[in-house]
Protein backbone atom coordinates (compact mmCIF):
# COMPACT_ATOMS: atom_id res chain seq x y z
CA UNK A 1 0.00 0.00 0.00
CA UNK A 2 1.55 3.11 -0.64
CA UNK A 3 1.69 6.16 1.62
CA UNK A 4 -0.57 8.72 0.37
CA UNK A 5 0.13 12.51 0.93
CA UNK A 6 -2.67 14.31 3.43
CA UNK A 7 -6.03 14.72 1.45
CA UNK A 8 -6.95 18.40 1.40
CA UNK A 9 -10.66 17.95 2.06
CA UNK A 10 -11.21 21.67 0.05
CA UNK A 11 -10.49 20.05 -2.79
CA UNK A 12 -13.13 17.82 -3.34
CA UNK A 13 -15.26 21.20 -2.36
CA UNK A 14 -13.37 23.11 -5.12
CA UNK A 15 -14.31 20.31 -7.59
CA UNK A 16 -17.82 20.52 -6.85
CA UNK A 17 -17.65 24.04 -7.08
CA UNK A 18 -15.84 24.13 -10.31
CA UNK A 19 -18.67 21.06 -11.24
CA UNK A 20 -21.48 23.36 -10.58
CA UNK A 21 -20.45 26.41 -11.96
CA UNK A 22 -20.64 24.69 -15.35
CA UNK A 23 -23.73 23.01 -15.36
CA UNK A 24 -25.31 26.68 -14.32
CA UNK A 25 -23.75 27.98 -17.34
CA UNK A 26 -25.15 25.24 -19.52
CA UNK A 27 -28.42 24.90 -18.21
CA UNK A 28 -29.21 28.91 -18.11
CA UNK A 29 -32.36 27.79 -15.81
CA UNK A 30 -32.06 28.76 -12.07
CA UNK A 31 -35.69 27.80 -10.65
CA UNK A 32 -34.94 25.18 -7.22
CA UNK A 33 -35.84 22.08 -10.07
CA UNK A 34 -33.26 22.39 -12.02
CA UNK A 35 -30.65 23.22 -9.50
CA UNK A 36 -31.35 20.85 -7.23
CA UNK A 37 -30.94 18.31 -10.01
CA UNK A 38 -27.16 19.85 -10.30
CA UNK A 39 -26.65 20.07 -6.86
CA UNK A 40 -27.25 16.22 -6.55
CA UNK A 41 -25.31 15.47 -9.96
CA UNK A 42 -22.51 17.49 -8.90
CA UNK A 43 -22.40 15.68 -5.23
CA UNK A 44 -22.24 12.65 -7.22
CA UNK A 45 -20.07 12.88 -9.71
CA UNK A 46 -17.47 14.80 -6.88
CA UNK A 47 -18.15 11.58 -4.79
CA UNK A 48 -17.06 9.41 -7.77
CA UNK A 49 -14.29 10.90 -9.58
CA UNK A 50 -13.24 14.29 -7.60
CA UNK A 51 -9.41 12.17 -7.55
CA UNK A 52 -8.92 12.53 -11.11
CA UNK A 53 -8.71 16.03 -11.67
CA UNK A 54 -5.74 16.68 -9.35
CA UNK A 55 -2.91 14.81 -9.01
CA UNK A 56 -0.99 15.54 -5.65
CA UNK A 57 -3.81 17.60 -3.07
CA UNK A 58 -1.17 17.94 -0.22
CA UNK A 59 -0.19 21.24 -2.40
CA UNK A 60 -1.80 24.09 -0.70
CA UNK A 61 -4.90 25.36 -2.24
CA UNK A 62 -3.30 29.02 -2.35
CA UNK A 63 -0.29 27.75 -4.48
CA UNK A 64 -2.62 26.16 -6.74
CA UNK A 65 -4.59 29.43 -7.05
CA UNK A 66 -1.24 31.47 -8.04
CA UNK A 67 -0.29 28.79 -10.54
CA UNK A 68 -3.70 29.06 -12.48
CA UNK A 69 -3.33 32.78 -12.15
CA UNK A 70 0.05 32.21 -13.96
CA UNK A 71 -1.38 29.71 -16.18
CA UNK A 72 -3.75 32.47 -17.29
CA UNK A 73 -0.83 34.64 -18.10
CA UNK A 74 0.83 31.89 -20.01
CA UNK A 75 -2.54 31.34 -22.19
CA UNK A 76 -2.45 34.96 -23.04
CA UNK A 77 0.81 34.89 -24.27
CA UNK A 78 0.48 31.76 -26.16
CA UNK A 79 -2.30 32.94 -28.16
CA UNK A 80 -0.18 35.75 -29.02
CA UNK A 81 2.50 33.45 -30.62
CA UNK A 82 -0.81 31.09 -31.98
CA UNK A 83 -1.20 34.55 -34.26
CA UNK A 84 2.29 35.10 -34.70
CA UNK A 85 2.21 30.85 -35.86
CA UNK A 86 -0.76 31.18 -37.99
CA UNK A 87 0.67 34.27 -40.19
CA UNK A 88 3.75 32.43 -40.94
CA UNK A 89 1.45 29.37 -41.70
CA UNK A 90 -0.57 31.85 -44.07
CA UNK A 91 2.47 32.84 -45.55
CA UNK A 92 4.50 29.35 -46.43
CA UNK A 93 0.92 28.03 -47.69
CA UNK A 94 1.38 30.40 -50.64
CA UNK A 95 5.22 30.51 -50.93
CA UNK A 96 7.04 28.38 -53.52
CA UNK A 97 7.75 24.74 -52.14
CA UNK A 98 11.84 25.95 -51.98
CA UNK A 99 11.07 28.56 -48.55
CA UNK A 100 10.63 25.40 -46.63
CA UNK A 101 13.20 23.15 -45.07
CA UNK A 102 11.28 20.22 -43.25
CA UNK A 103 13.30 18.53 -40.60
CA UNK A 104 13.28 16.57 -37.26
CA UNK A 105 15.08 17.93 -34.32
CA UNK A 106 15.12 16.77 -30.98
CA UNK A 107 14.71 18.68 -27.60
CA UNK A 108 15.55 17.72 -24.31
CA UNK A 109 13.58 19.60 -21.09
CA UNK A 110 14.05 20.56 -17.89
CA UNK A 111 10.50 19.52 -17.07
CA UNK A 112 9.49 16.81 -14.80
CA UNK A 113 5.83 16.44 -14.25
CA UNK A 114 3.33 14.54 -17.06
CA UNK A 115 0.97 17.84 -17.00
CA UNK A 116 4.14 20.39 -17.51
CA UNK A 117 5.38 18.26 -20.38
CA UNK A 118 1.80 18.16 -21.82
CA UNK A 119 1.84 22.09 -21.78
CA UNK A 120 5.31 21.79 -23.43
CA UNK A 121 3.97 19.67 -26.32
CA UNK A 122 0.87 21.54 -26.84
CA UNK A 123 2.44 24.80 -26.84
CA UNK A 124 5.59 23.37 -29.14
CA UNK A 125 2.53 22.29 -31.68
CA UNK A 126 0.74 25.43 -31.36
CA UNK A 127 3.53 27.67 -32.46
CA UNK A 128 5.06 29.00 -35.42
CA UNK A 129 6.39 26.23 -37.67
CA UNK A 130 7.08 23.08 -35.34
CA UNK A 131 4.89 20.25 -34.37
CA UNK A 132 5.62 17.77 -31.63
CA UNK A 133 5.88 14.20 -32.75
CA UNK A 134 6.75 11.92 -30.24
CA UNK A 135 8.27 11.94 -26.37
CA UNK A 136 10.41 9.67 -24.63
CA UNK A 137 11.48 10.62 -21.54
CA UNK A 138 12.63 14.18 -21.25
CA UNK A 139 13.67 14.17 -24.97
CA UNK A 140 10.94 15.67 -27.60
CA UNK A 141 10.82 15.08 -31.52
CA UNK A 142 10.46 18.29 -33.47
CA UNK A 143 9.13 18.45 -37.14
CA UNK A 144 9.99 21.92 -37.56
CA UNK A 145 9.23 23.09 -41.08
CA UNK A 146 11.66 25.75 -41.95
CA UNK A 147 15.63 26.57 -40.22
CA UNK A 148 13.76 29.61 -38.14
CA UNK A 149 11.04 27.48 -36.60
CA UNK A 150 13.79 25.09 -35.65
CA UNK A 151 16.09 27.32 -34.17
CA UNK A 152 13.02 29.08 -32.33
CA UNK A 153 12.99 25.85 -30.03
CA UNK A 154 15.97 27.68 -28.02
CA UNK A 155 13.96 26.94 -24.13
CA UNK A 156 12.43 29.91 -23.72
CA UNK A 157 8.51 27.98 -23.68
CA UNK A 158 10.54 25.71 -21.05
CA UNK A 159 11.77 28.87 -18.82
CA UNK A 160 8.37 29.66 -18.55
CA UNK A 161 5.98 26.87 -18.16
CA UNK A 162 8.67 26.12 -15.23
CA UNK A 163 7.71 29.17 -13.83
CA UNK A 164 4.14 28.50 -13.61
CA UNK A 165 5.07 25.69 -11.63
CA UNK A 166 8.14 26.90 -9.65
CA UNK A 167 8.03 26.93 -5.82
CA UNK A 168 7.30 29.86 -4.01
CA UNK A 169 11.10 31.12 -2.84
CA UNK A 170 10.98 30.68 1.02
CA UNK B 1 -24.12 47.58 -35.12
CA UNK B 2 -20.64 48.66 -34.28
CA UNK B 3 -21.17 45.03 -32.68
CA UNK B 4 -22.60 43.25 -35.94
CA UNK B 5 -19.41 45.24 -38.17
CA UNK B 6 -16.61 43.99 -35.46
CA UNK B 7 -18.65 40.43 -35.39
CA UNK B 8 -18.29 39.91 -39.34
CA UNK B 9 -14.73 41.31 -39.22
CA UNK B 10 -13.55 38.98 -36.78
CA UNK B 11 -15.34 36.40 -38.58
CA UNK B 12 -14.02 37.23 -42.16
CA UNK B 13 -10.64 37.36 -40.76
CA UNK B 14 -11.23 33.86 -39.08
CA UNK B 15 -12.19 32.82 -42.67
CA UNK B 16 -9.07 34.45 -44.07
CA UNK B 17 -6.99 32.05 -41.73
CA UNK B 18 -9.18 28.71 -42.17
CA UNK B 19 -8.59 29.55 -46.23
CA UNK B 20 -4.77 29.50 -45.58
CA UNK B 21 -4.81 26.08 -43.60
CA UNK B 22 -6.86 24.79 -46.41
CA UNK B 23 -4.53 25.57 -49.22
CA UNK B 24 -1.17 24.84 -47.19
CA UNK B 25 -2.63 20.98 -46.47
CA UNK B 26 -3.42 20.98 -50.53
CA UNK B 27 0.20 22.10 -51.18
CA UNK B 28 2.31 20.71 -48.64
CA UNK B 29 4.77 18.21 -49.50
CA UNK B 30 3.92 15.22 -47.27
CA UNK B 31 2.38 14.21 -44.42
CA UNK B 32 4.03 15.82 -41.85
CA UNK B 33 4.54 19.33 -43.39
CA UNK B 34 0.39 19.20 -44.19
CA UNK B 35 0.29 18.63 -39.99
CA UNK B 36 1.18 22.11 -39.62
CA UNK B 37 -1.46 23.70 -41.99
CA UNK B 38 -3.93 20.90 -40.07
CA UNK B 39 -3.30 21.68 -36.63
CA UNK B 40 -2.54 25.59 -36.10
CA UNK B 41 -4.41 26.76 -39.24
CA UNK B 42 -8.01 25.84 -37.19
CA UNK B 43 -7.24 26.88 -33.39
CA UNK B 44 -6.95 30.65 -34.62
CA UNK B 45 -9.64 30.38 -36.86
CA UNK B 46 -11.72 28.71 -34.80
CA UNK B 47 -10.66 31.62 -32.47
CA UNK B 48 -11.56 34.18 -34.03
CA UNK B 49 -15.07 32.96 -35.52
CA UNK B 50 -16.31 31.93 -32.33
CA UNK B 51 -15.10 35.58 -30.63
CA UNK B 52 -17.38 37.01 -33.57
CA UNK B 53 -20.04 34.96 -32.12
CA UNK B 54 -19.38 35.98 -29.02
CA UNK B 55 -19.24 39.66 -29.89
CA UNK B 56 -22.78 38.97 -31.65
CA UNK B 57 -24.51 37.44 -29.24
CA UNK B 58 -22.99 40.75 -26.34
CA UNK B 59 -24.21 42.83 -29.08
CA UNK B 60 -28.01 41.91 -28.38
CA UNK B 61 -27.91 42.84 -24.84
CA UNK B 62 -30.05 46.09 -24.52
CA UNK B 63 -31.79 45.11 -20.61
CA UNK B 64 -29.32 42.97 -18.19
CA UNK B 65 -31.88 42.16 -16.33
CA UNK B 66 -33.53 40.79 -19.49
CA UNK B 67 -30.99 39.60 -21.81
CA UNK B 68 -28.43 38.01 -19.35
CA UNK B 69 -28.85 34.45 -21.34
CA UNK B 70 -27.31 35.84 -23.95
CA UNK B 71 -24.40 36.23 -21.66
CA UNK B 72 -24.38 32.49 -20.43
CA UNK B 73 -23.89 31.85 -24.50
CA UNK B 74 -21.15 33.78 -24.58
CA UNK B 75 -19.91 31.44 -21.46
CA UNK B 76 -20.36 28.17 -23.49
CA UNK B 77 -18.57 29.62 -27.03
CA UNK B 78 -15.82 30.47 -24.55
CA UNK B 79 -15.91 26.90 -23.13
CA UNK B 80 -16.20 25.81 -26.96
CA UNK B 81 -12.75 27.88 -27.59
CA UNK B 82 -11.28 25.88 -24.10
CA UNK B 83 -12.20 22.34 -25.45
CA UNK B 84 -10.06 23.81 -29.02
CA UNK B 85 -7.02 24.74 -27.23
CA UNK B 86 -6.98 21.64 -25.48
CA UNK B 87 -7.62 18.85 -28.22
CA UNK B 88 -6.47 20.56 -31.37
CA UNK B 89 -2.81 20.34 -30.69
CA UNK B 90 -3.10 16.77 -29.25
CA UNK B 91 -4.66 15.31 -32.02
CA UNK B 92 -1.80 16.93 -33.97
CA UNK B 93 0.87 15.67 -31.83
CA UNK B 94 -1.39 12.21 -31.99
CA UNK B 95 -1.60 11.87 -35.19
CA UNK B 96 2.03 13.03 -36.28
CA UNK B 97 3.04 9.93 -33.57
CA UNK B 98 0.30 7.38 -35.47
CA UNK B 99 1.92 8.38 -39.27
CA UNK B 100 5.62 8.08 -37.75
CA UNK B 101 4.59 4.85 -35.69
CA UNK B 102 3.05 3.32 -39.50
CA UNK B 103 6.13 4.31 -41.22
CA UNK B 104 5.37 7.16 -43.14
CA UNK B 105 9.10 9.00 -44.13
CA UNK B 106 9.54 12.23 -43.89
CA UNK B 107 10.32 14.54 -46.40
CA UNK B 108 13.80 16.18 -45.03
CA UNK B 109 15.78 18.74 -46.64
CA UNK B 110 19.00 17.82 -47.85
CA UNK B 111 21.46 18.51 -45.54
CA UNK B 112 18.86 18.92 -42.43
CA UNK B 113 18.63 16.48 -39.61
CA UNK B 114 16.16 13.65 -38.48
CA UNK B 115 17.19 13.02 -35.21
CA UNK B 116 13.79 10.46 -34.53
CA UNK B 117 15.40 8.42 -37.56
CA UNK B 118 18.82 8.33 -36.02
CA UNK B 119 17.72 7.27 -32.28
CA UNK B 120 14.47 5.59 -33.08
CA UNK B 121 15.77 3.48 -36.01
CA UNK B 122 19.67 2.72 -35.89
CA UNK B 123 21.45 1.50 -39.11
CA UNK B 124 21.48 -1.84 -39.91
CA UNK B 125 24.61 -3.28 -40.23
Amino acid sequence: METRSPRNPFYAVLFFAVLLAIWVVFSGLLDPFHLTLGIISCGIVTWLSSDLLFDDRSVPLRRRAVQAWRLCHYVVWLTWQIVLSNIAVLKLAFSPRSALQPQIVRHRTALKTDFEKFLLANSITLTPGTVTIKILGDTFYIHAIDDASAAGLNGEMDRRIARIFEEPAS
Amino acid sequence: MVFTIIAALLILAGLVFFFGAAVGLLRFPDFYARMHAAGKGDTLSSLLVIAGFAVYQIGGVHDLSHDWPLLLVVLKLLAIVVFIYLTSPTSTSALADAGWEDGIDPIIEPGRENHLEDDLRPPQP
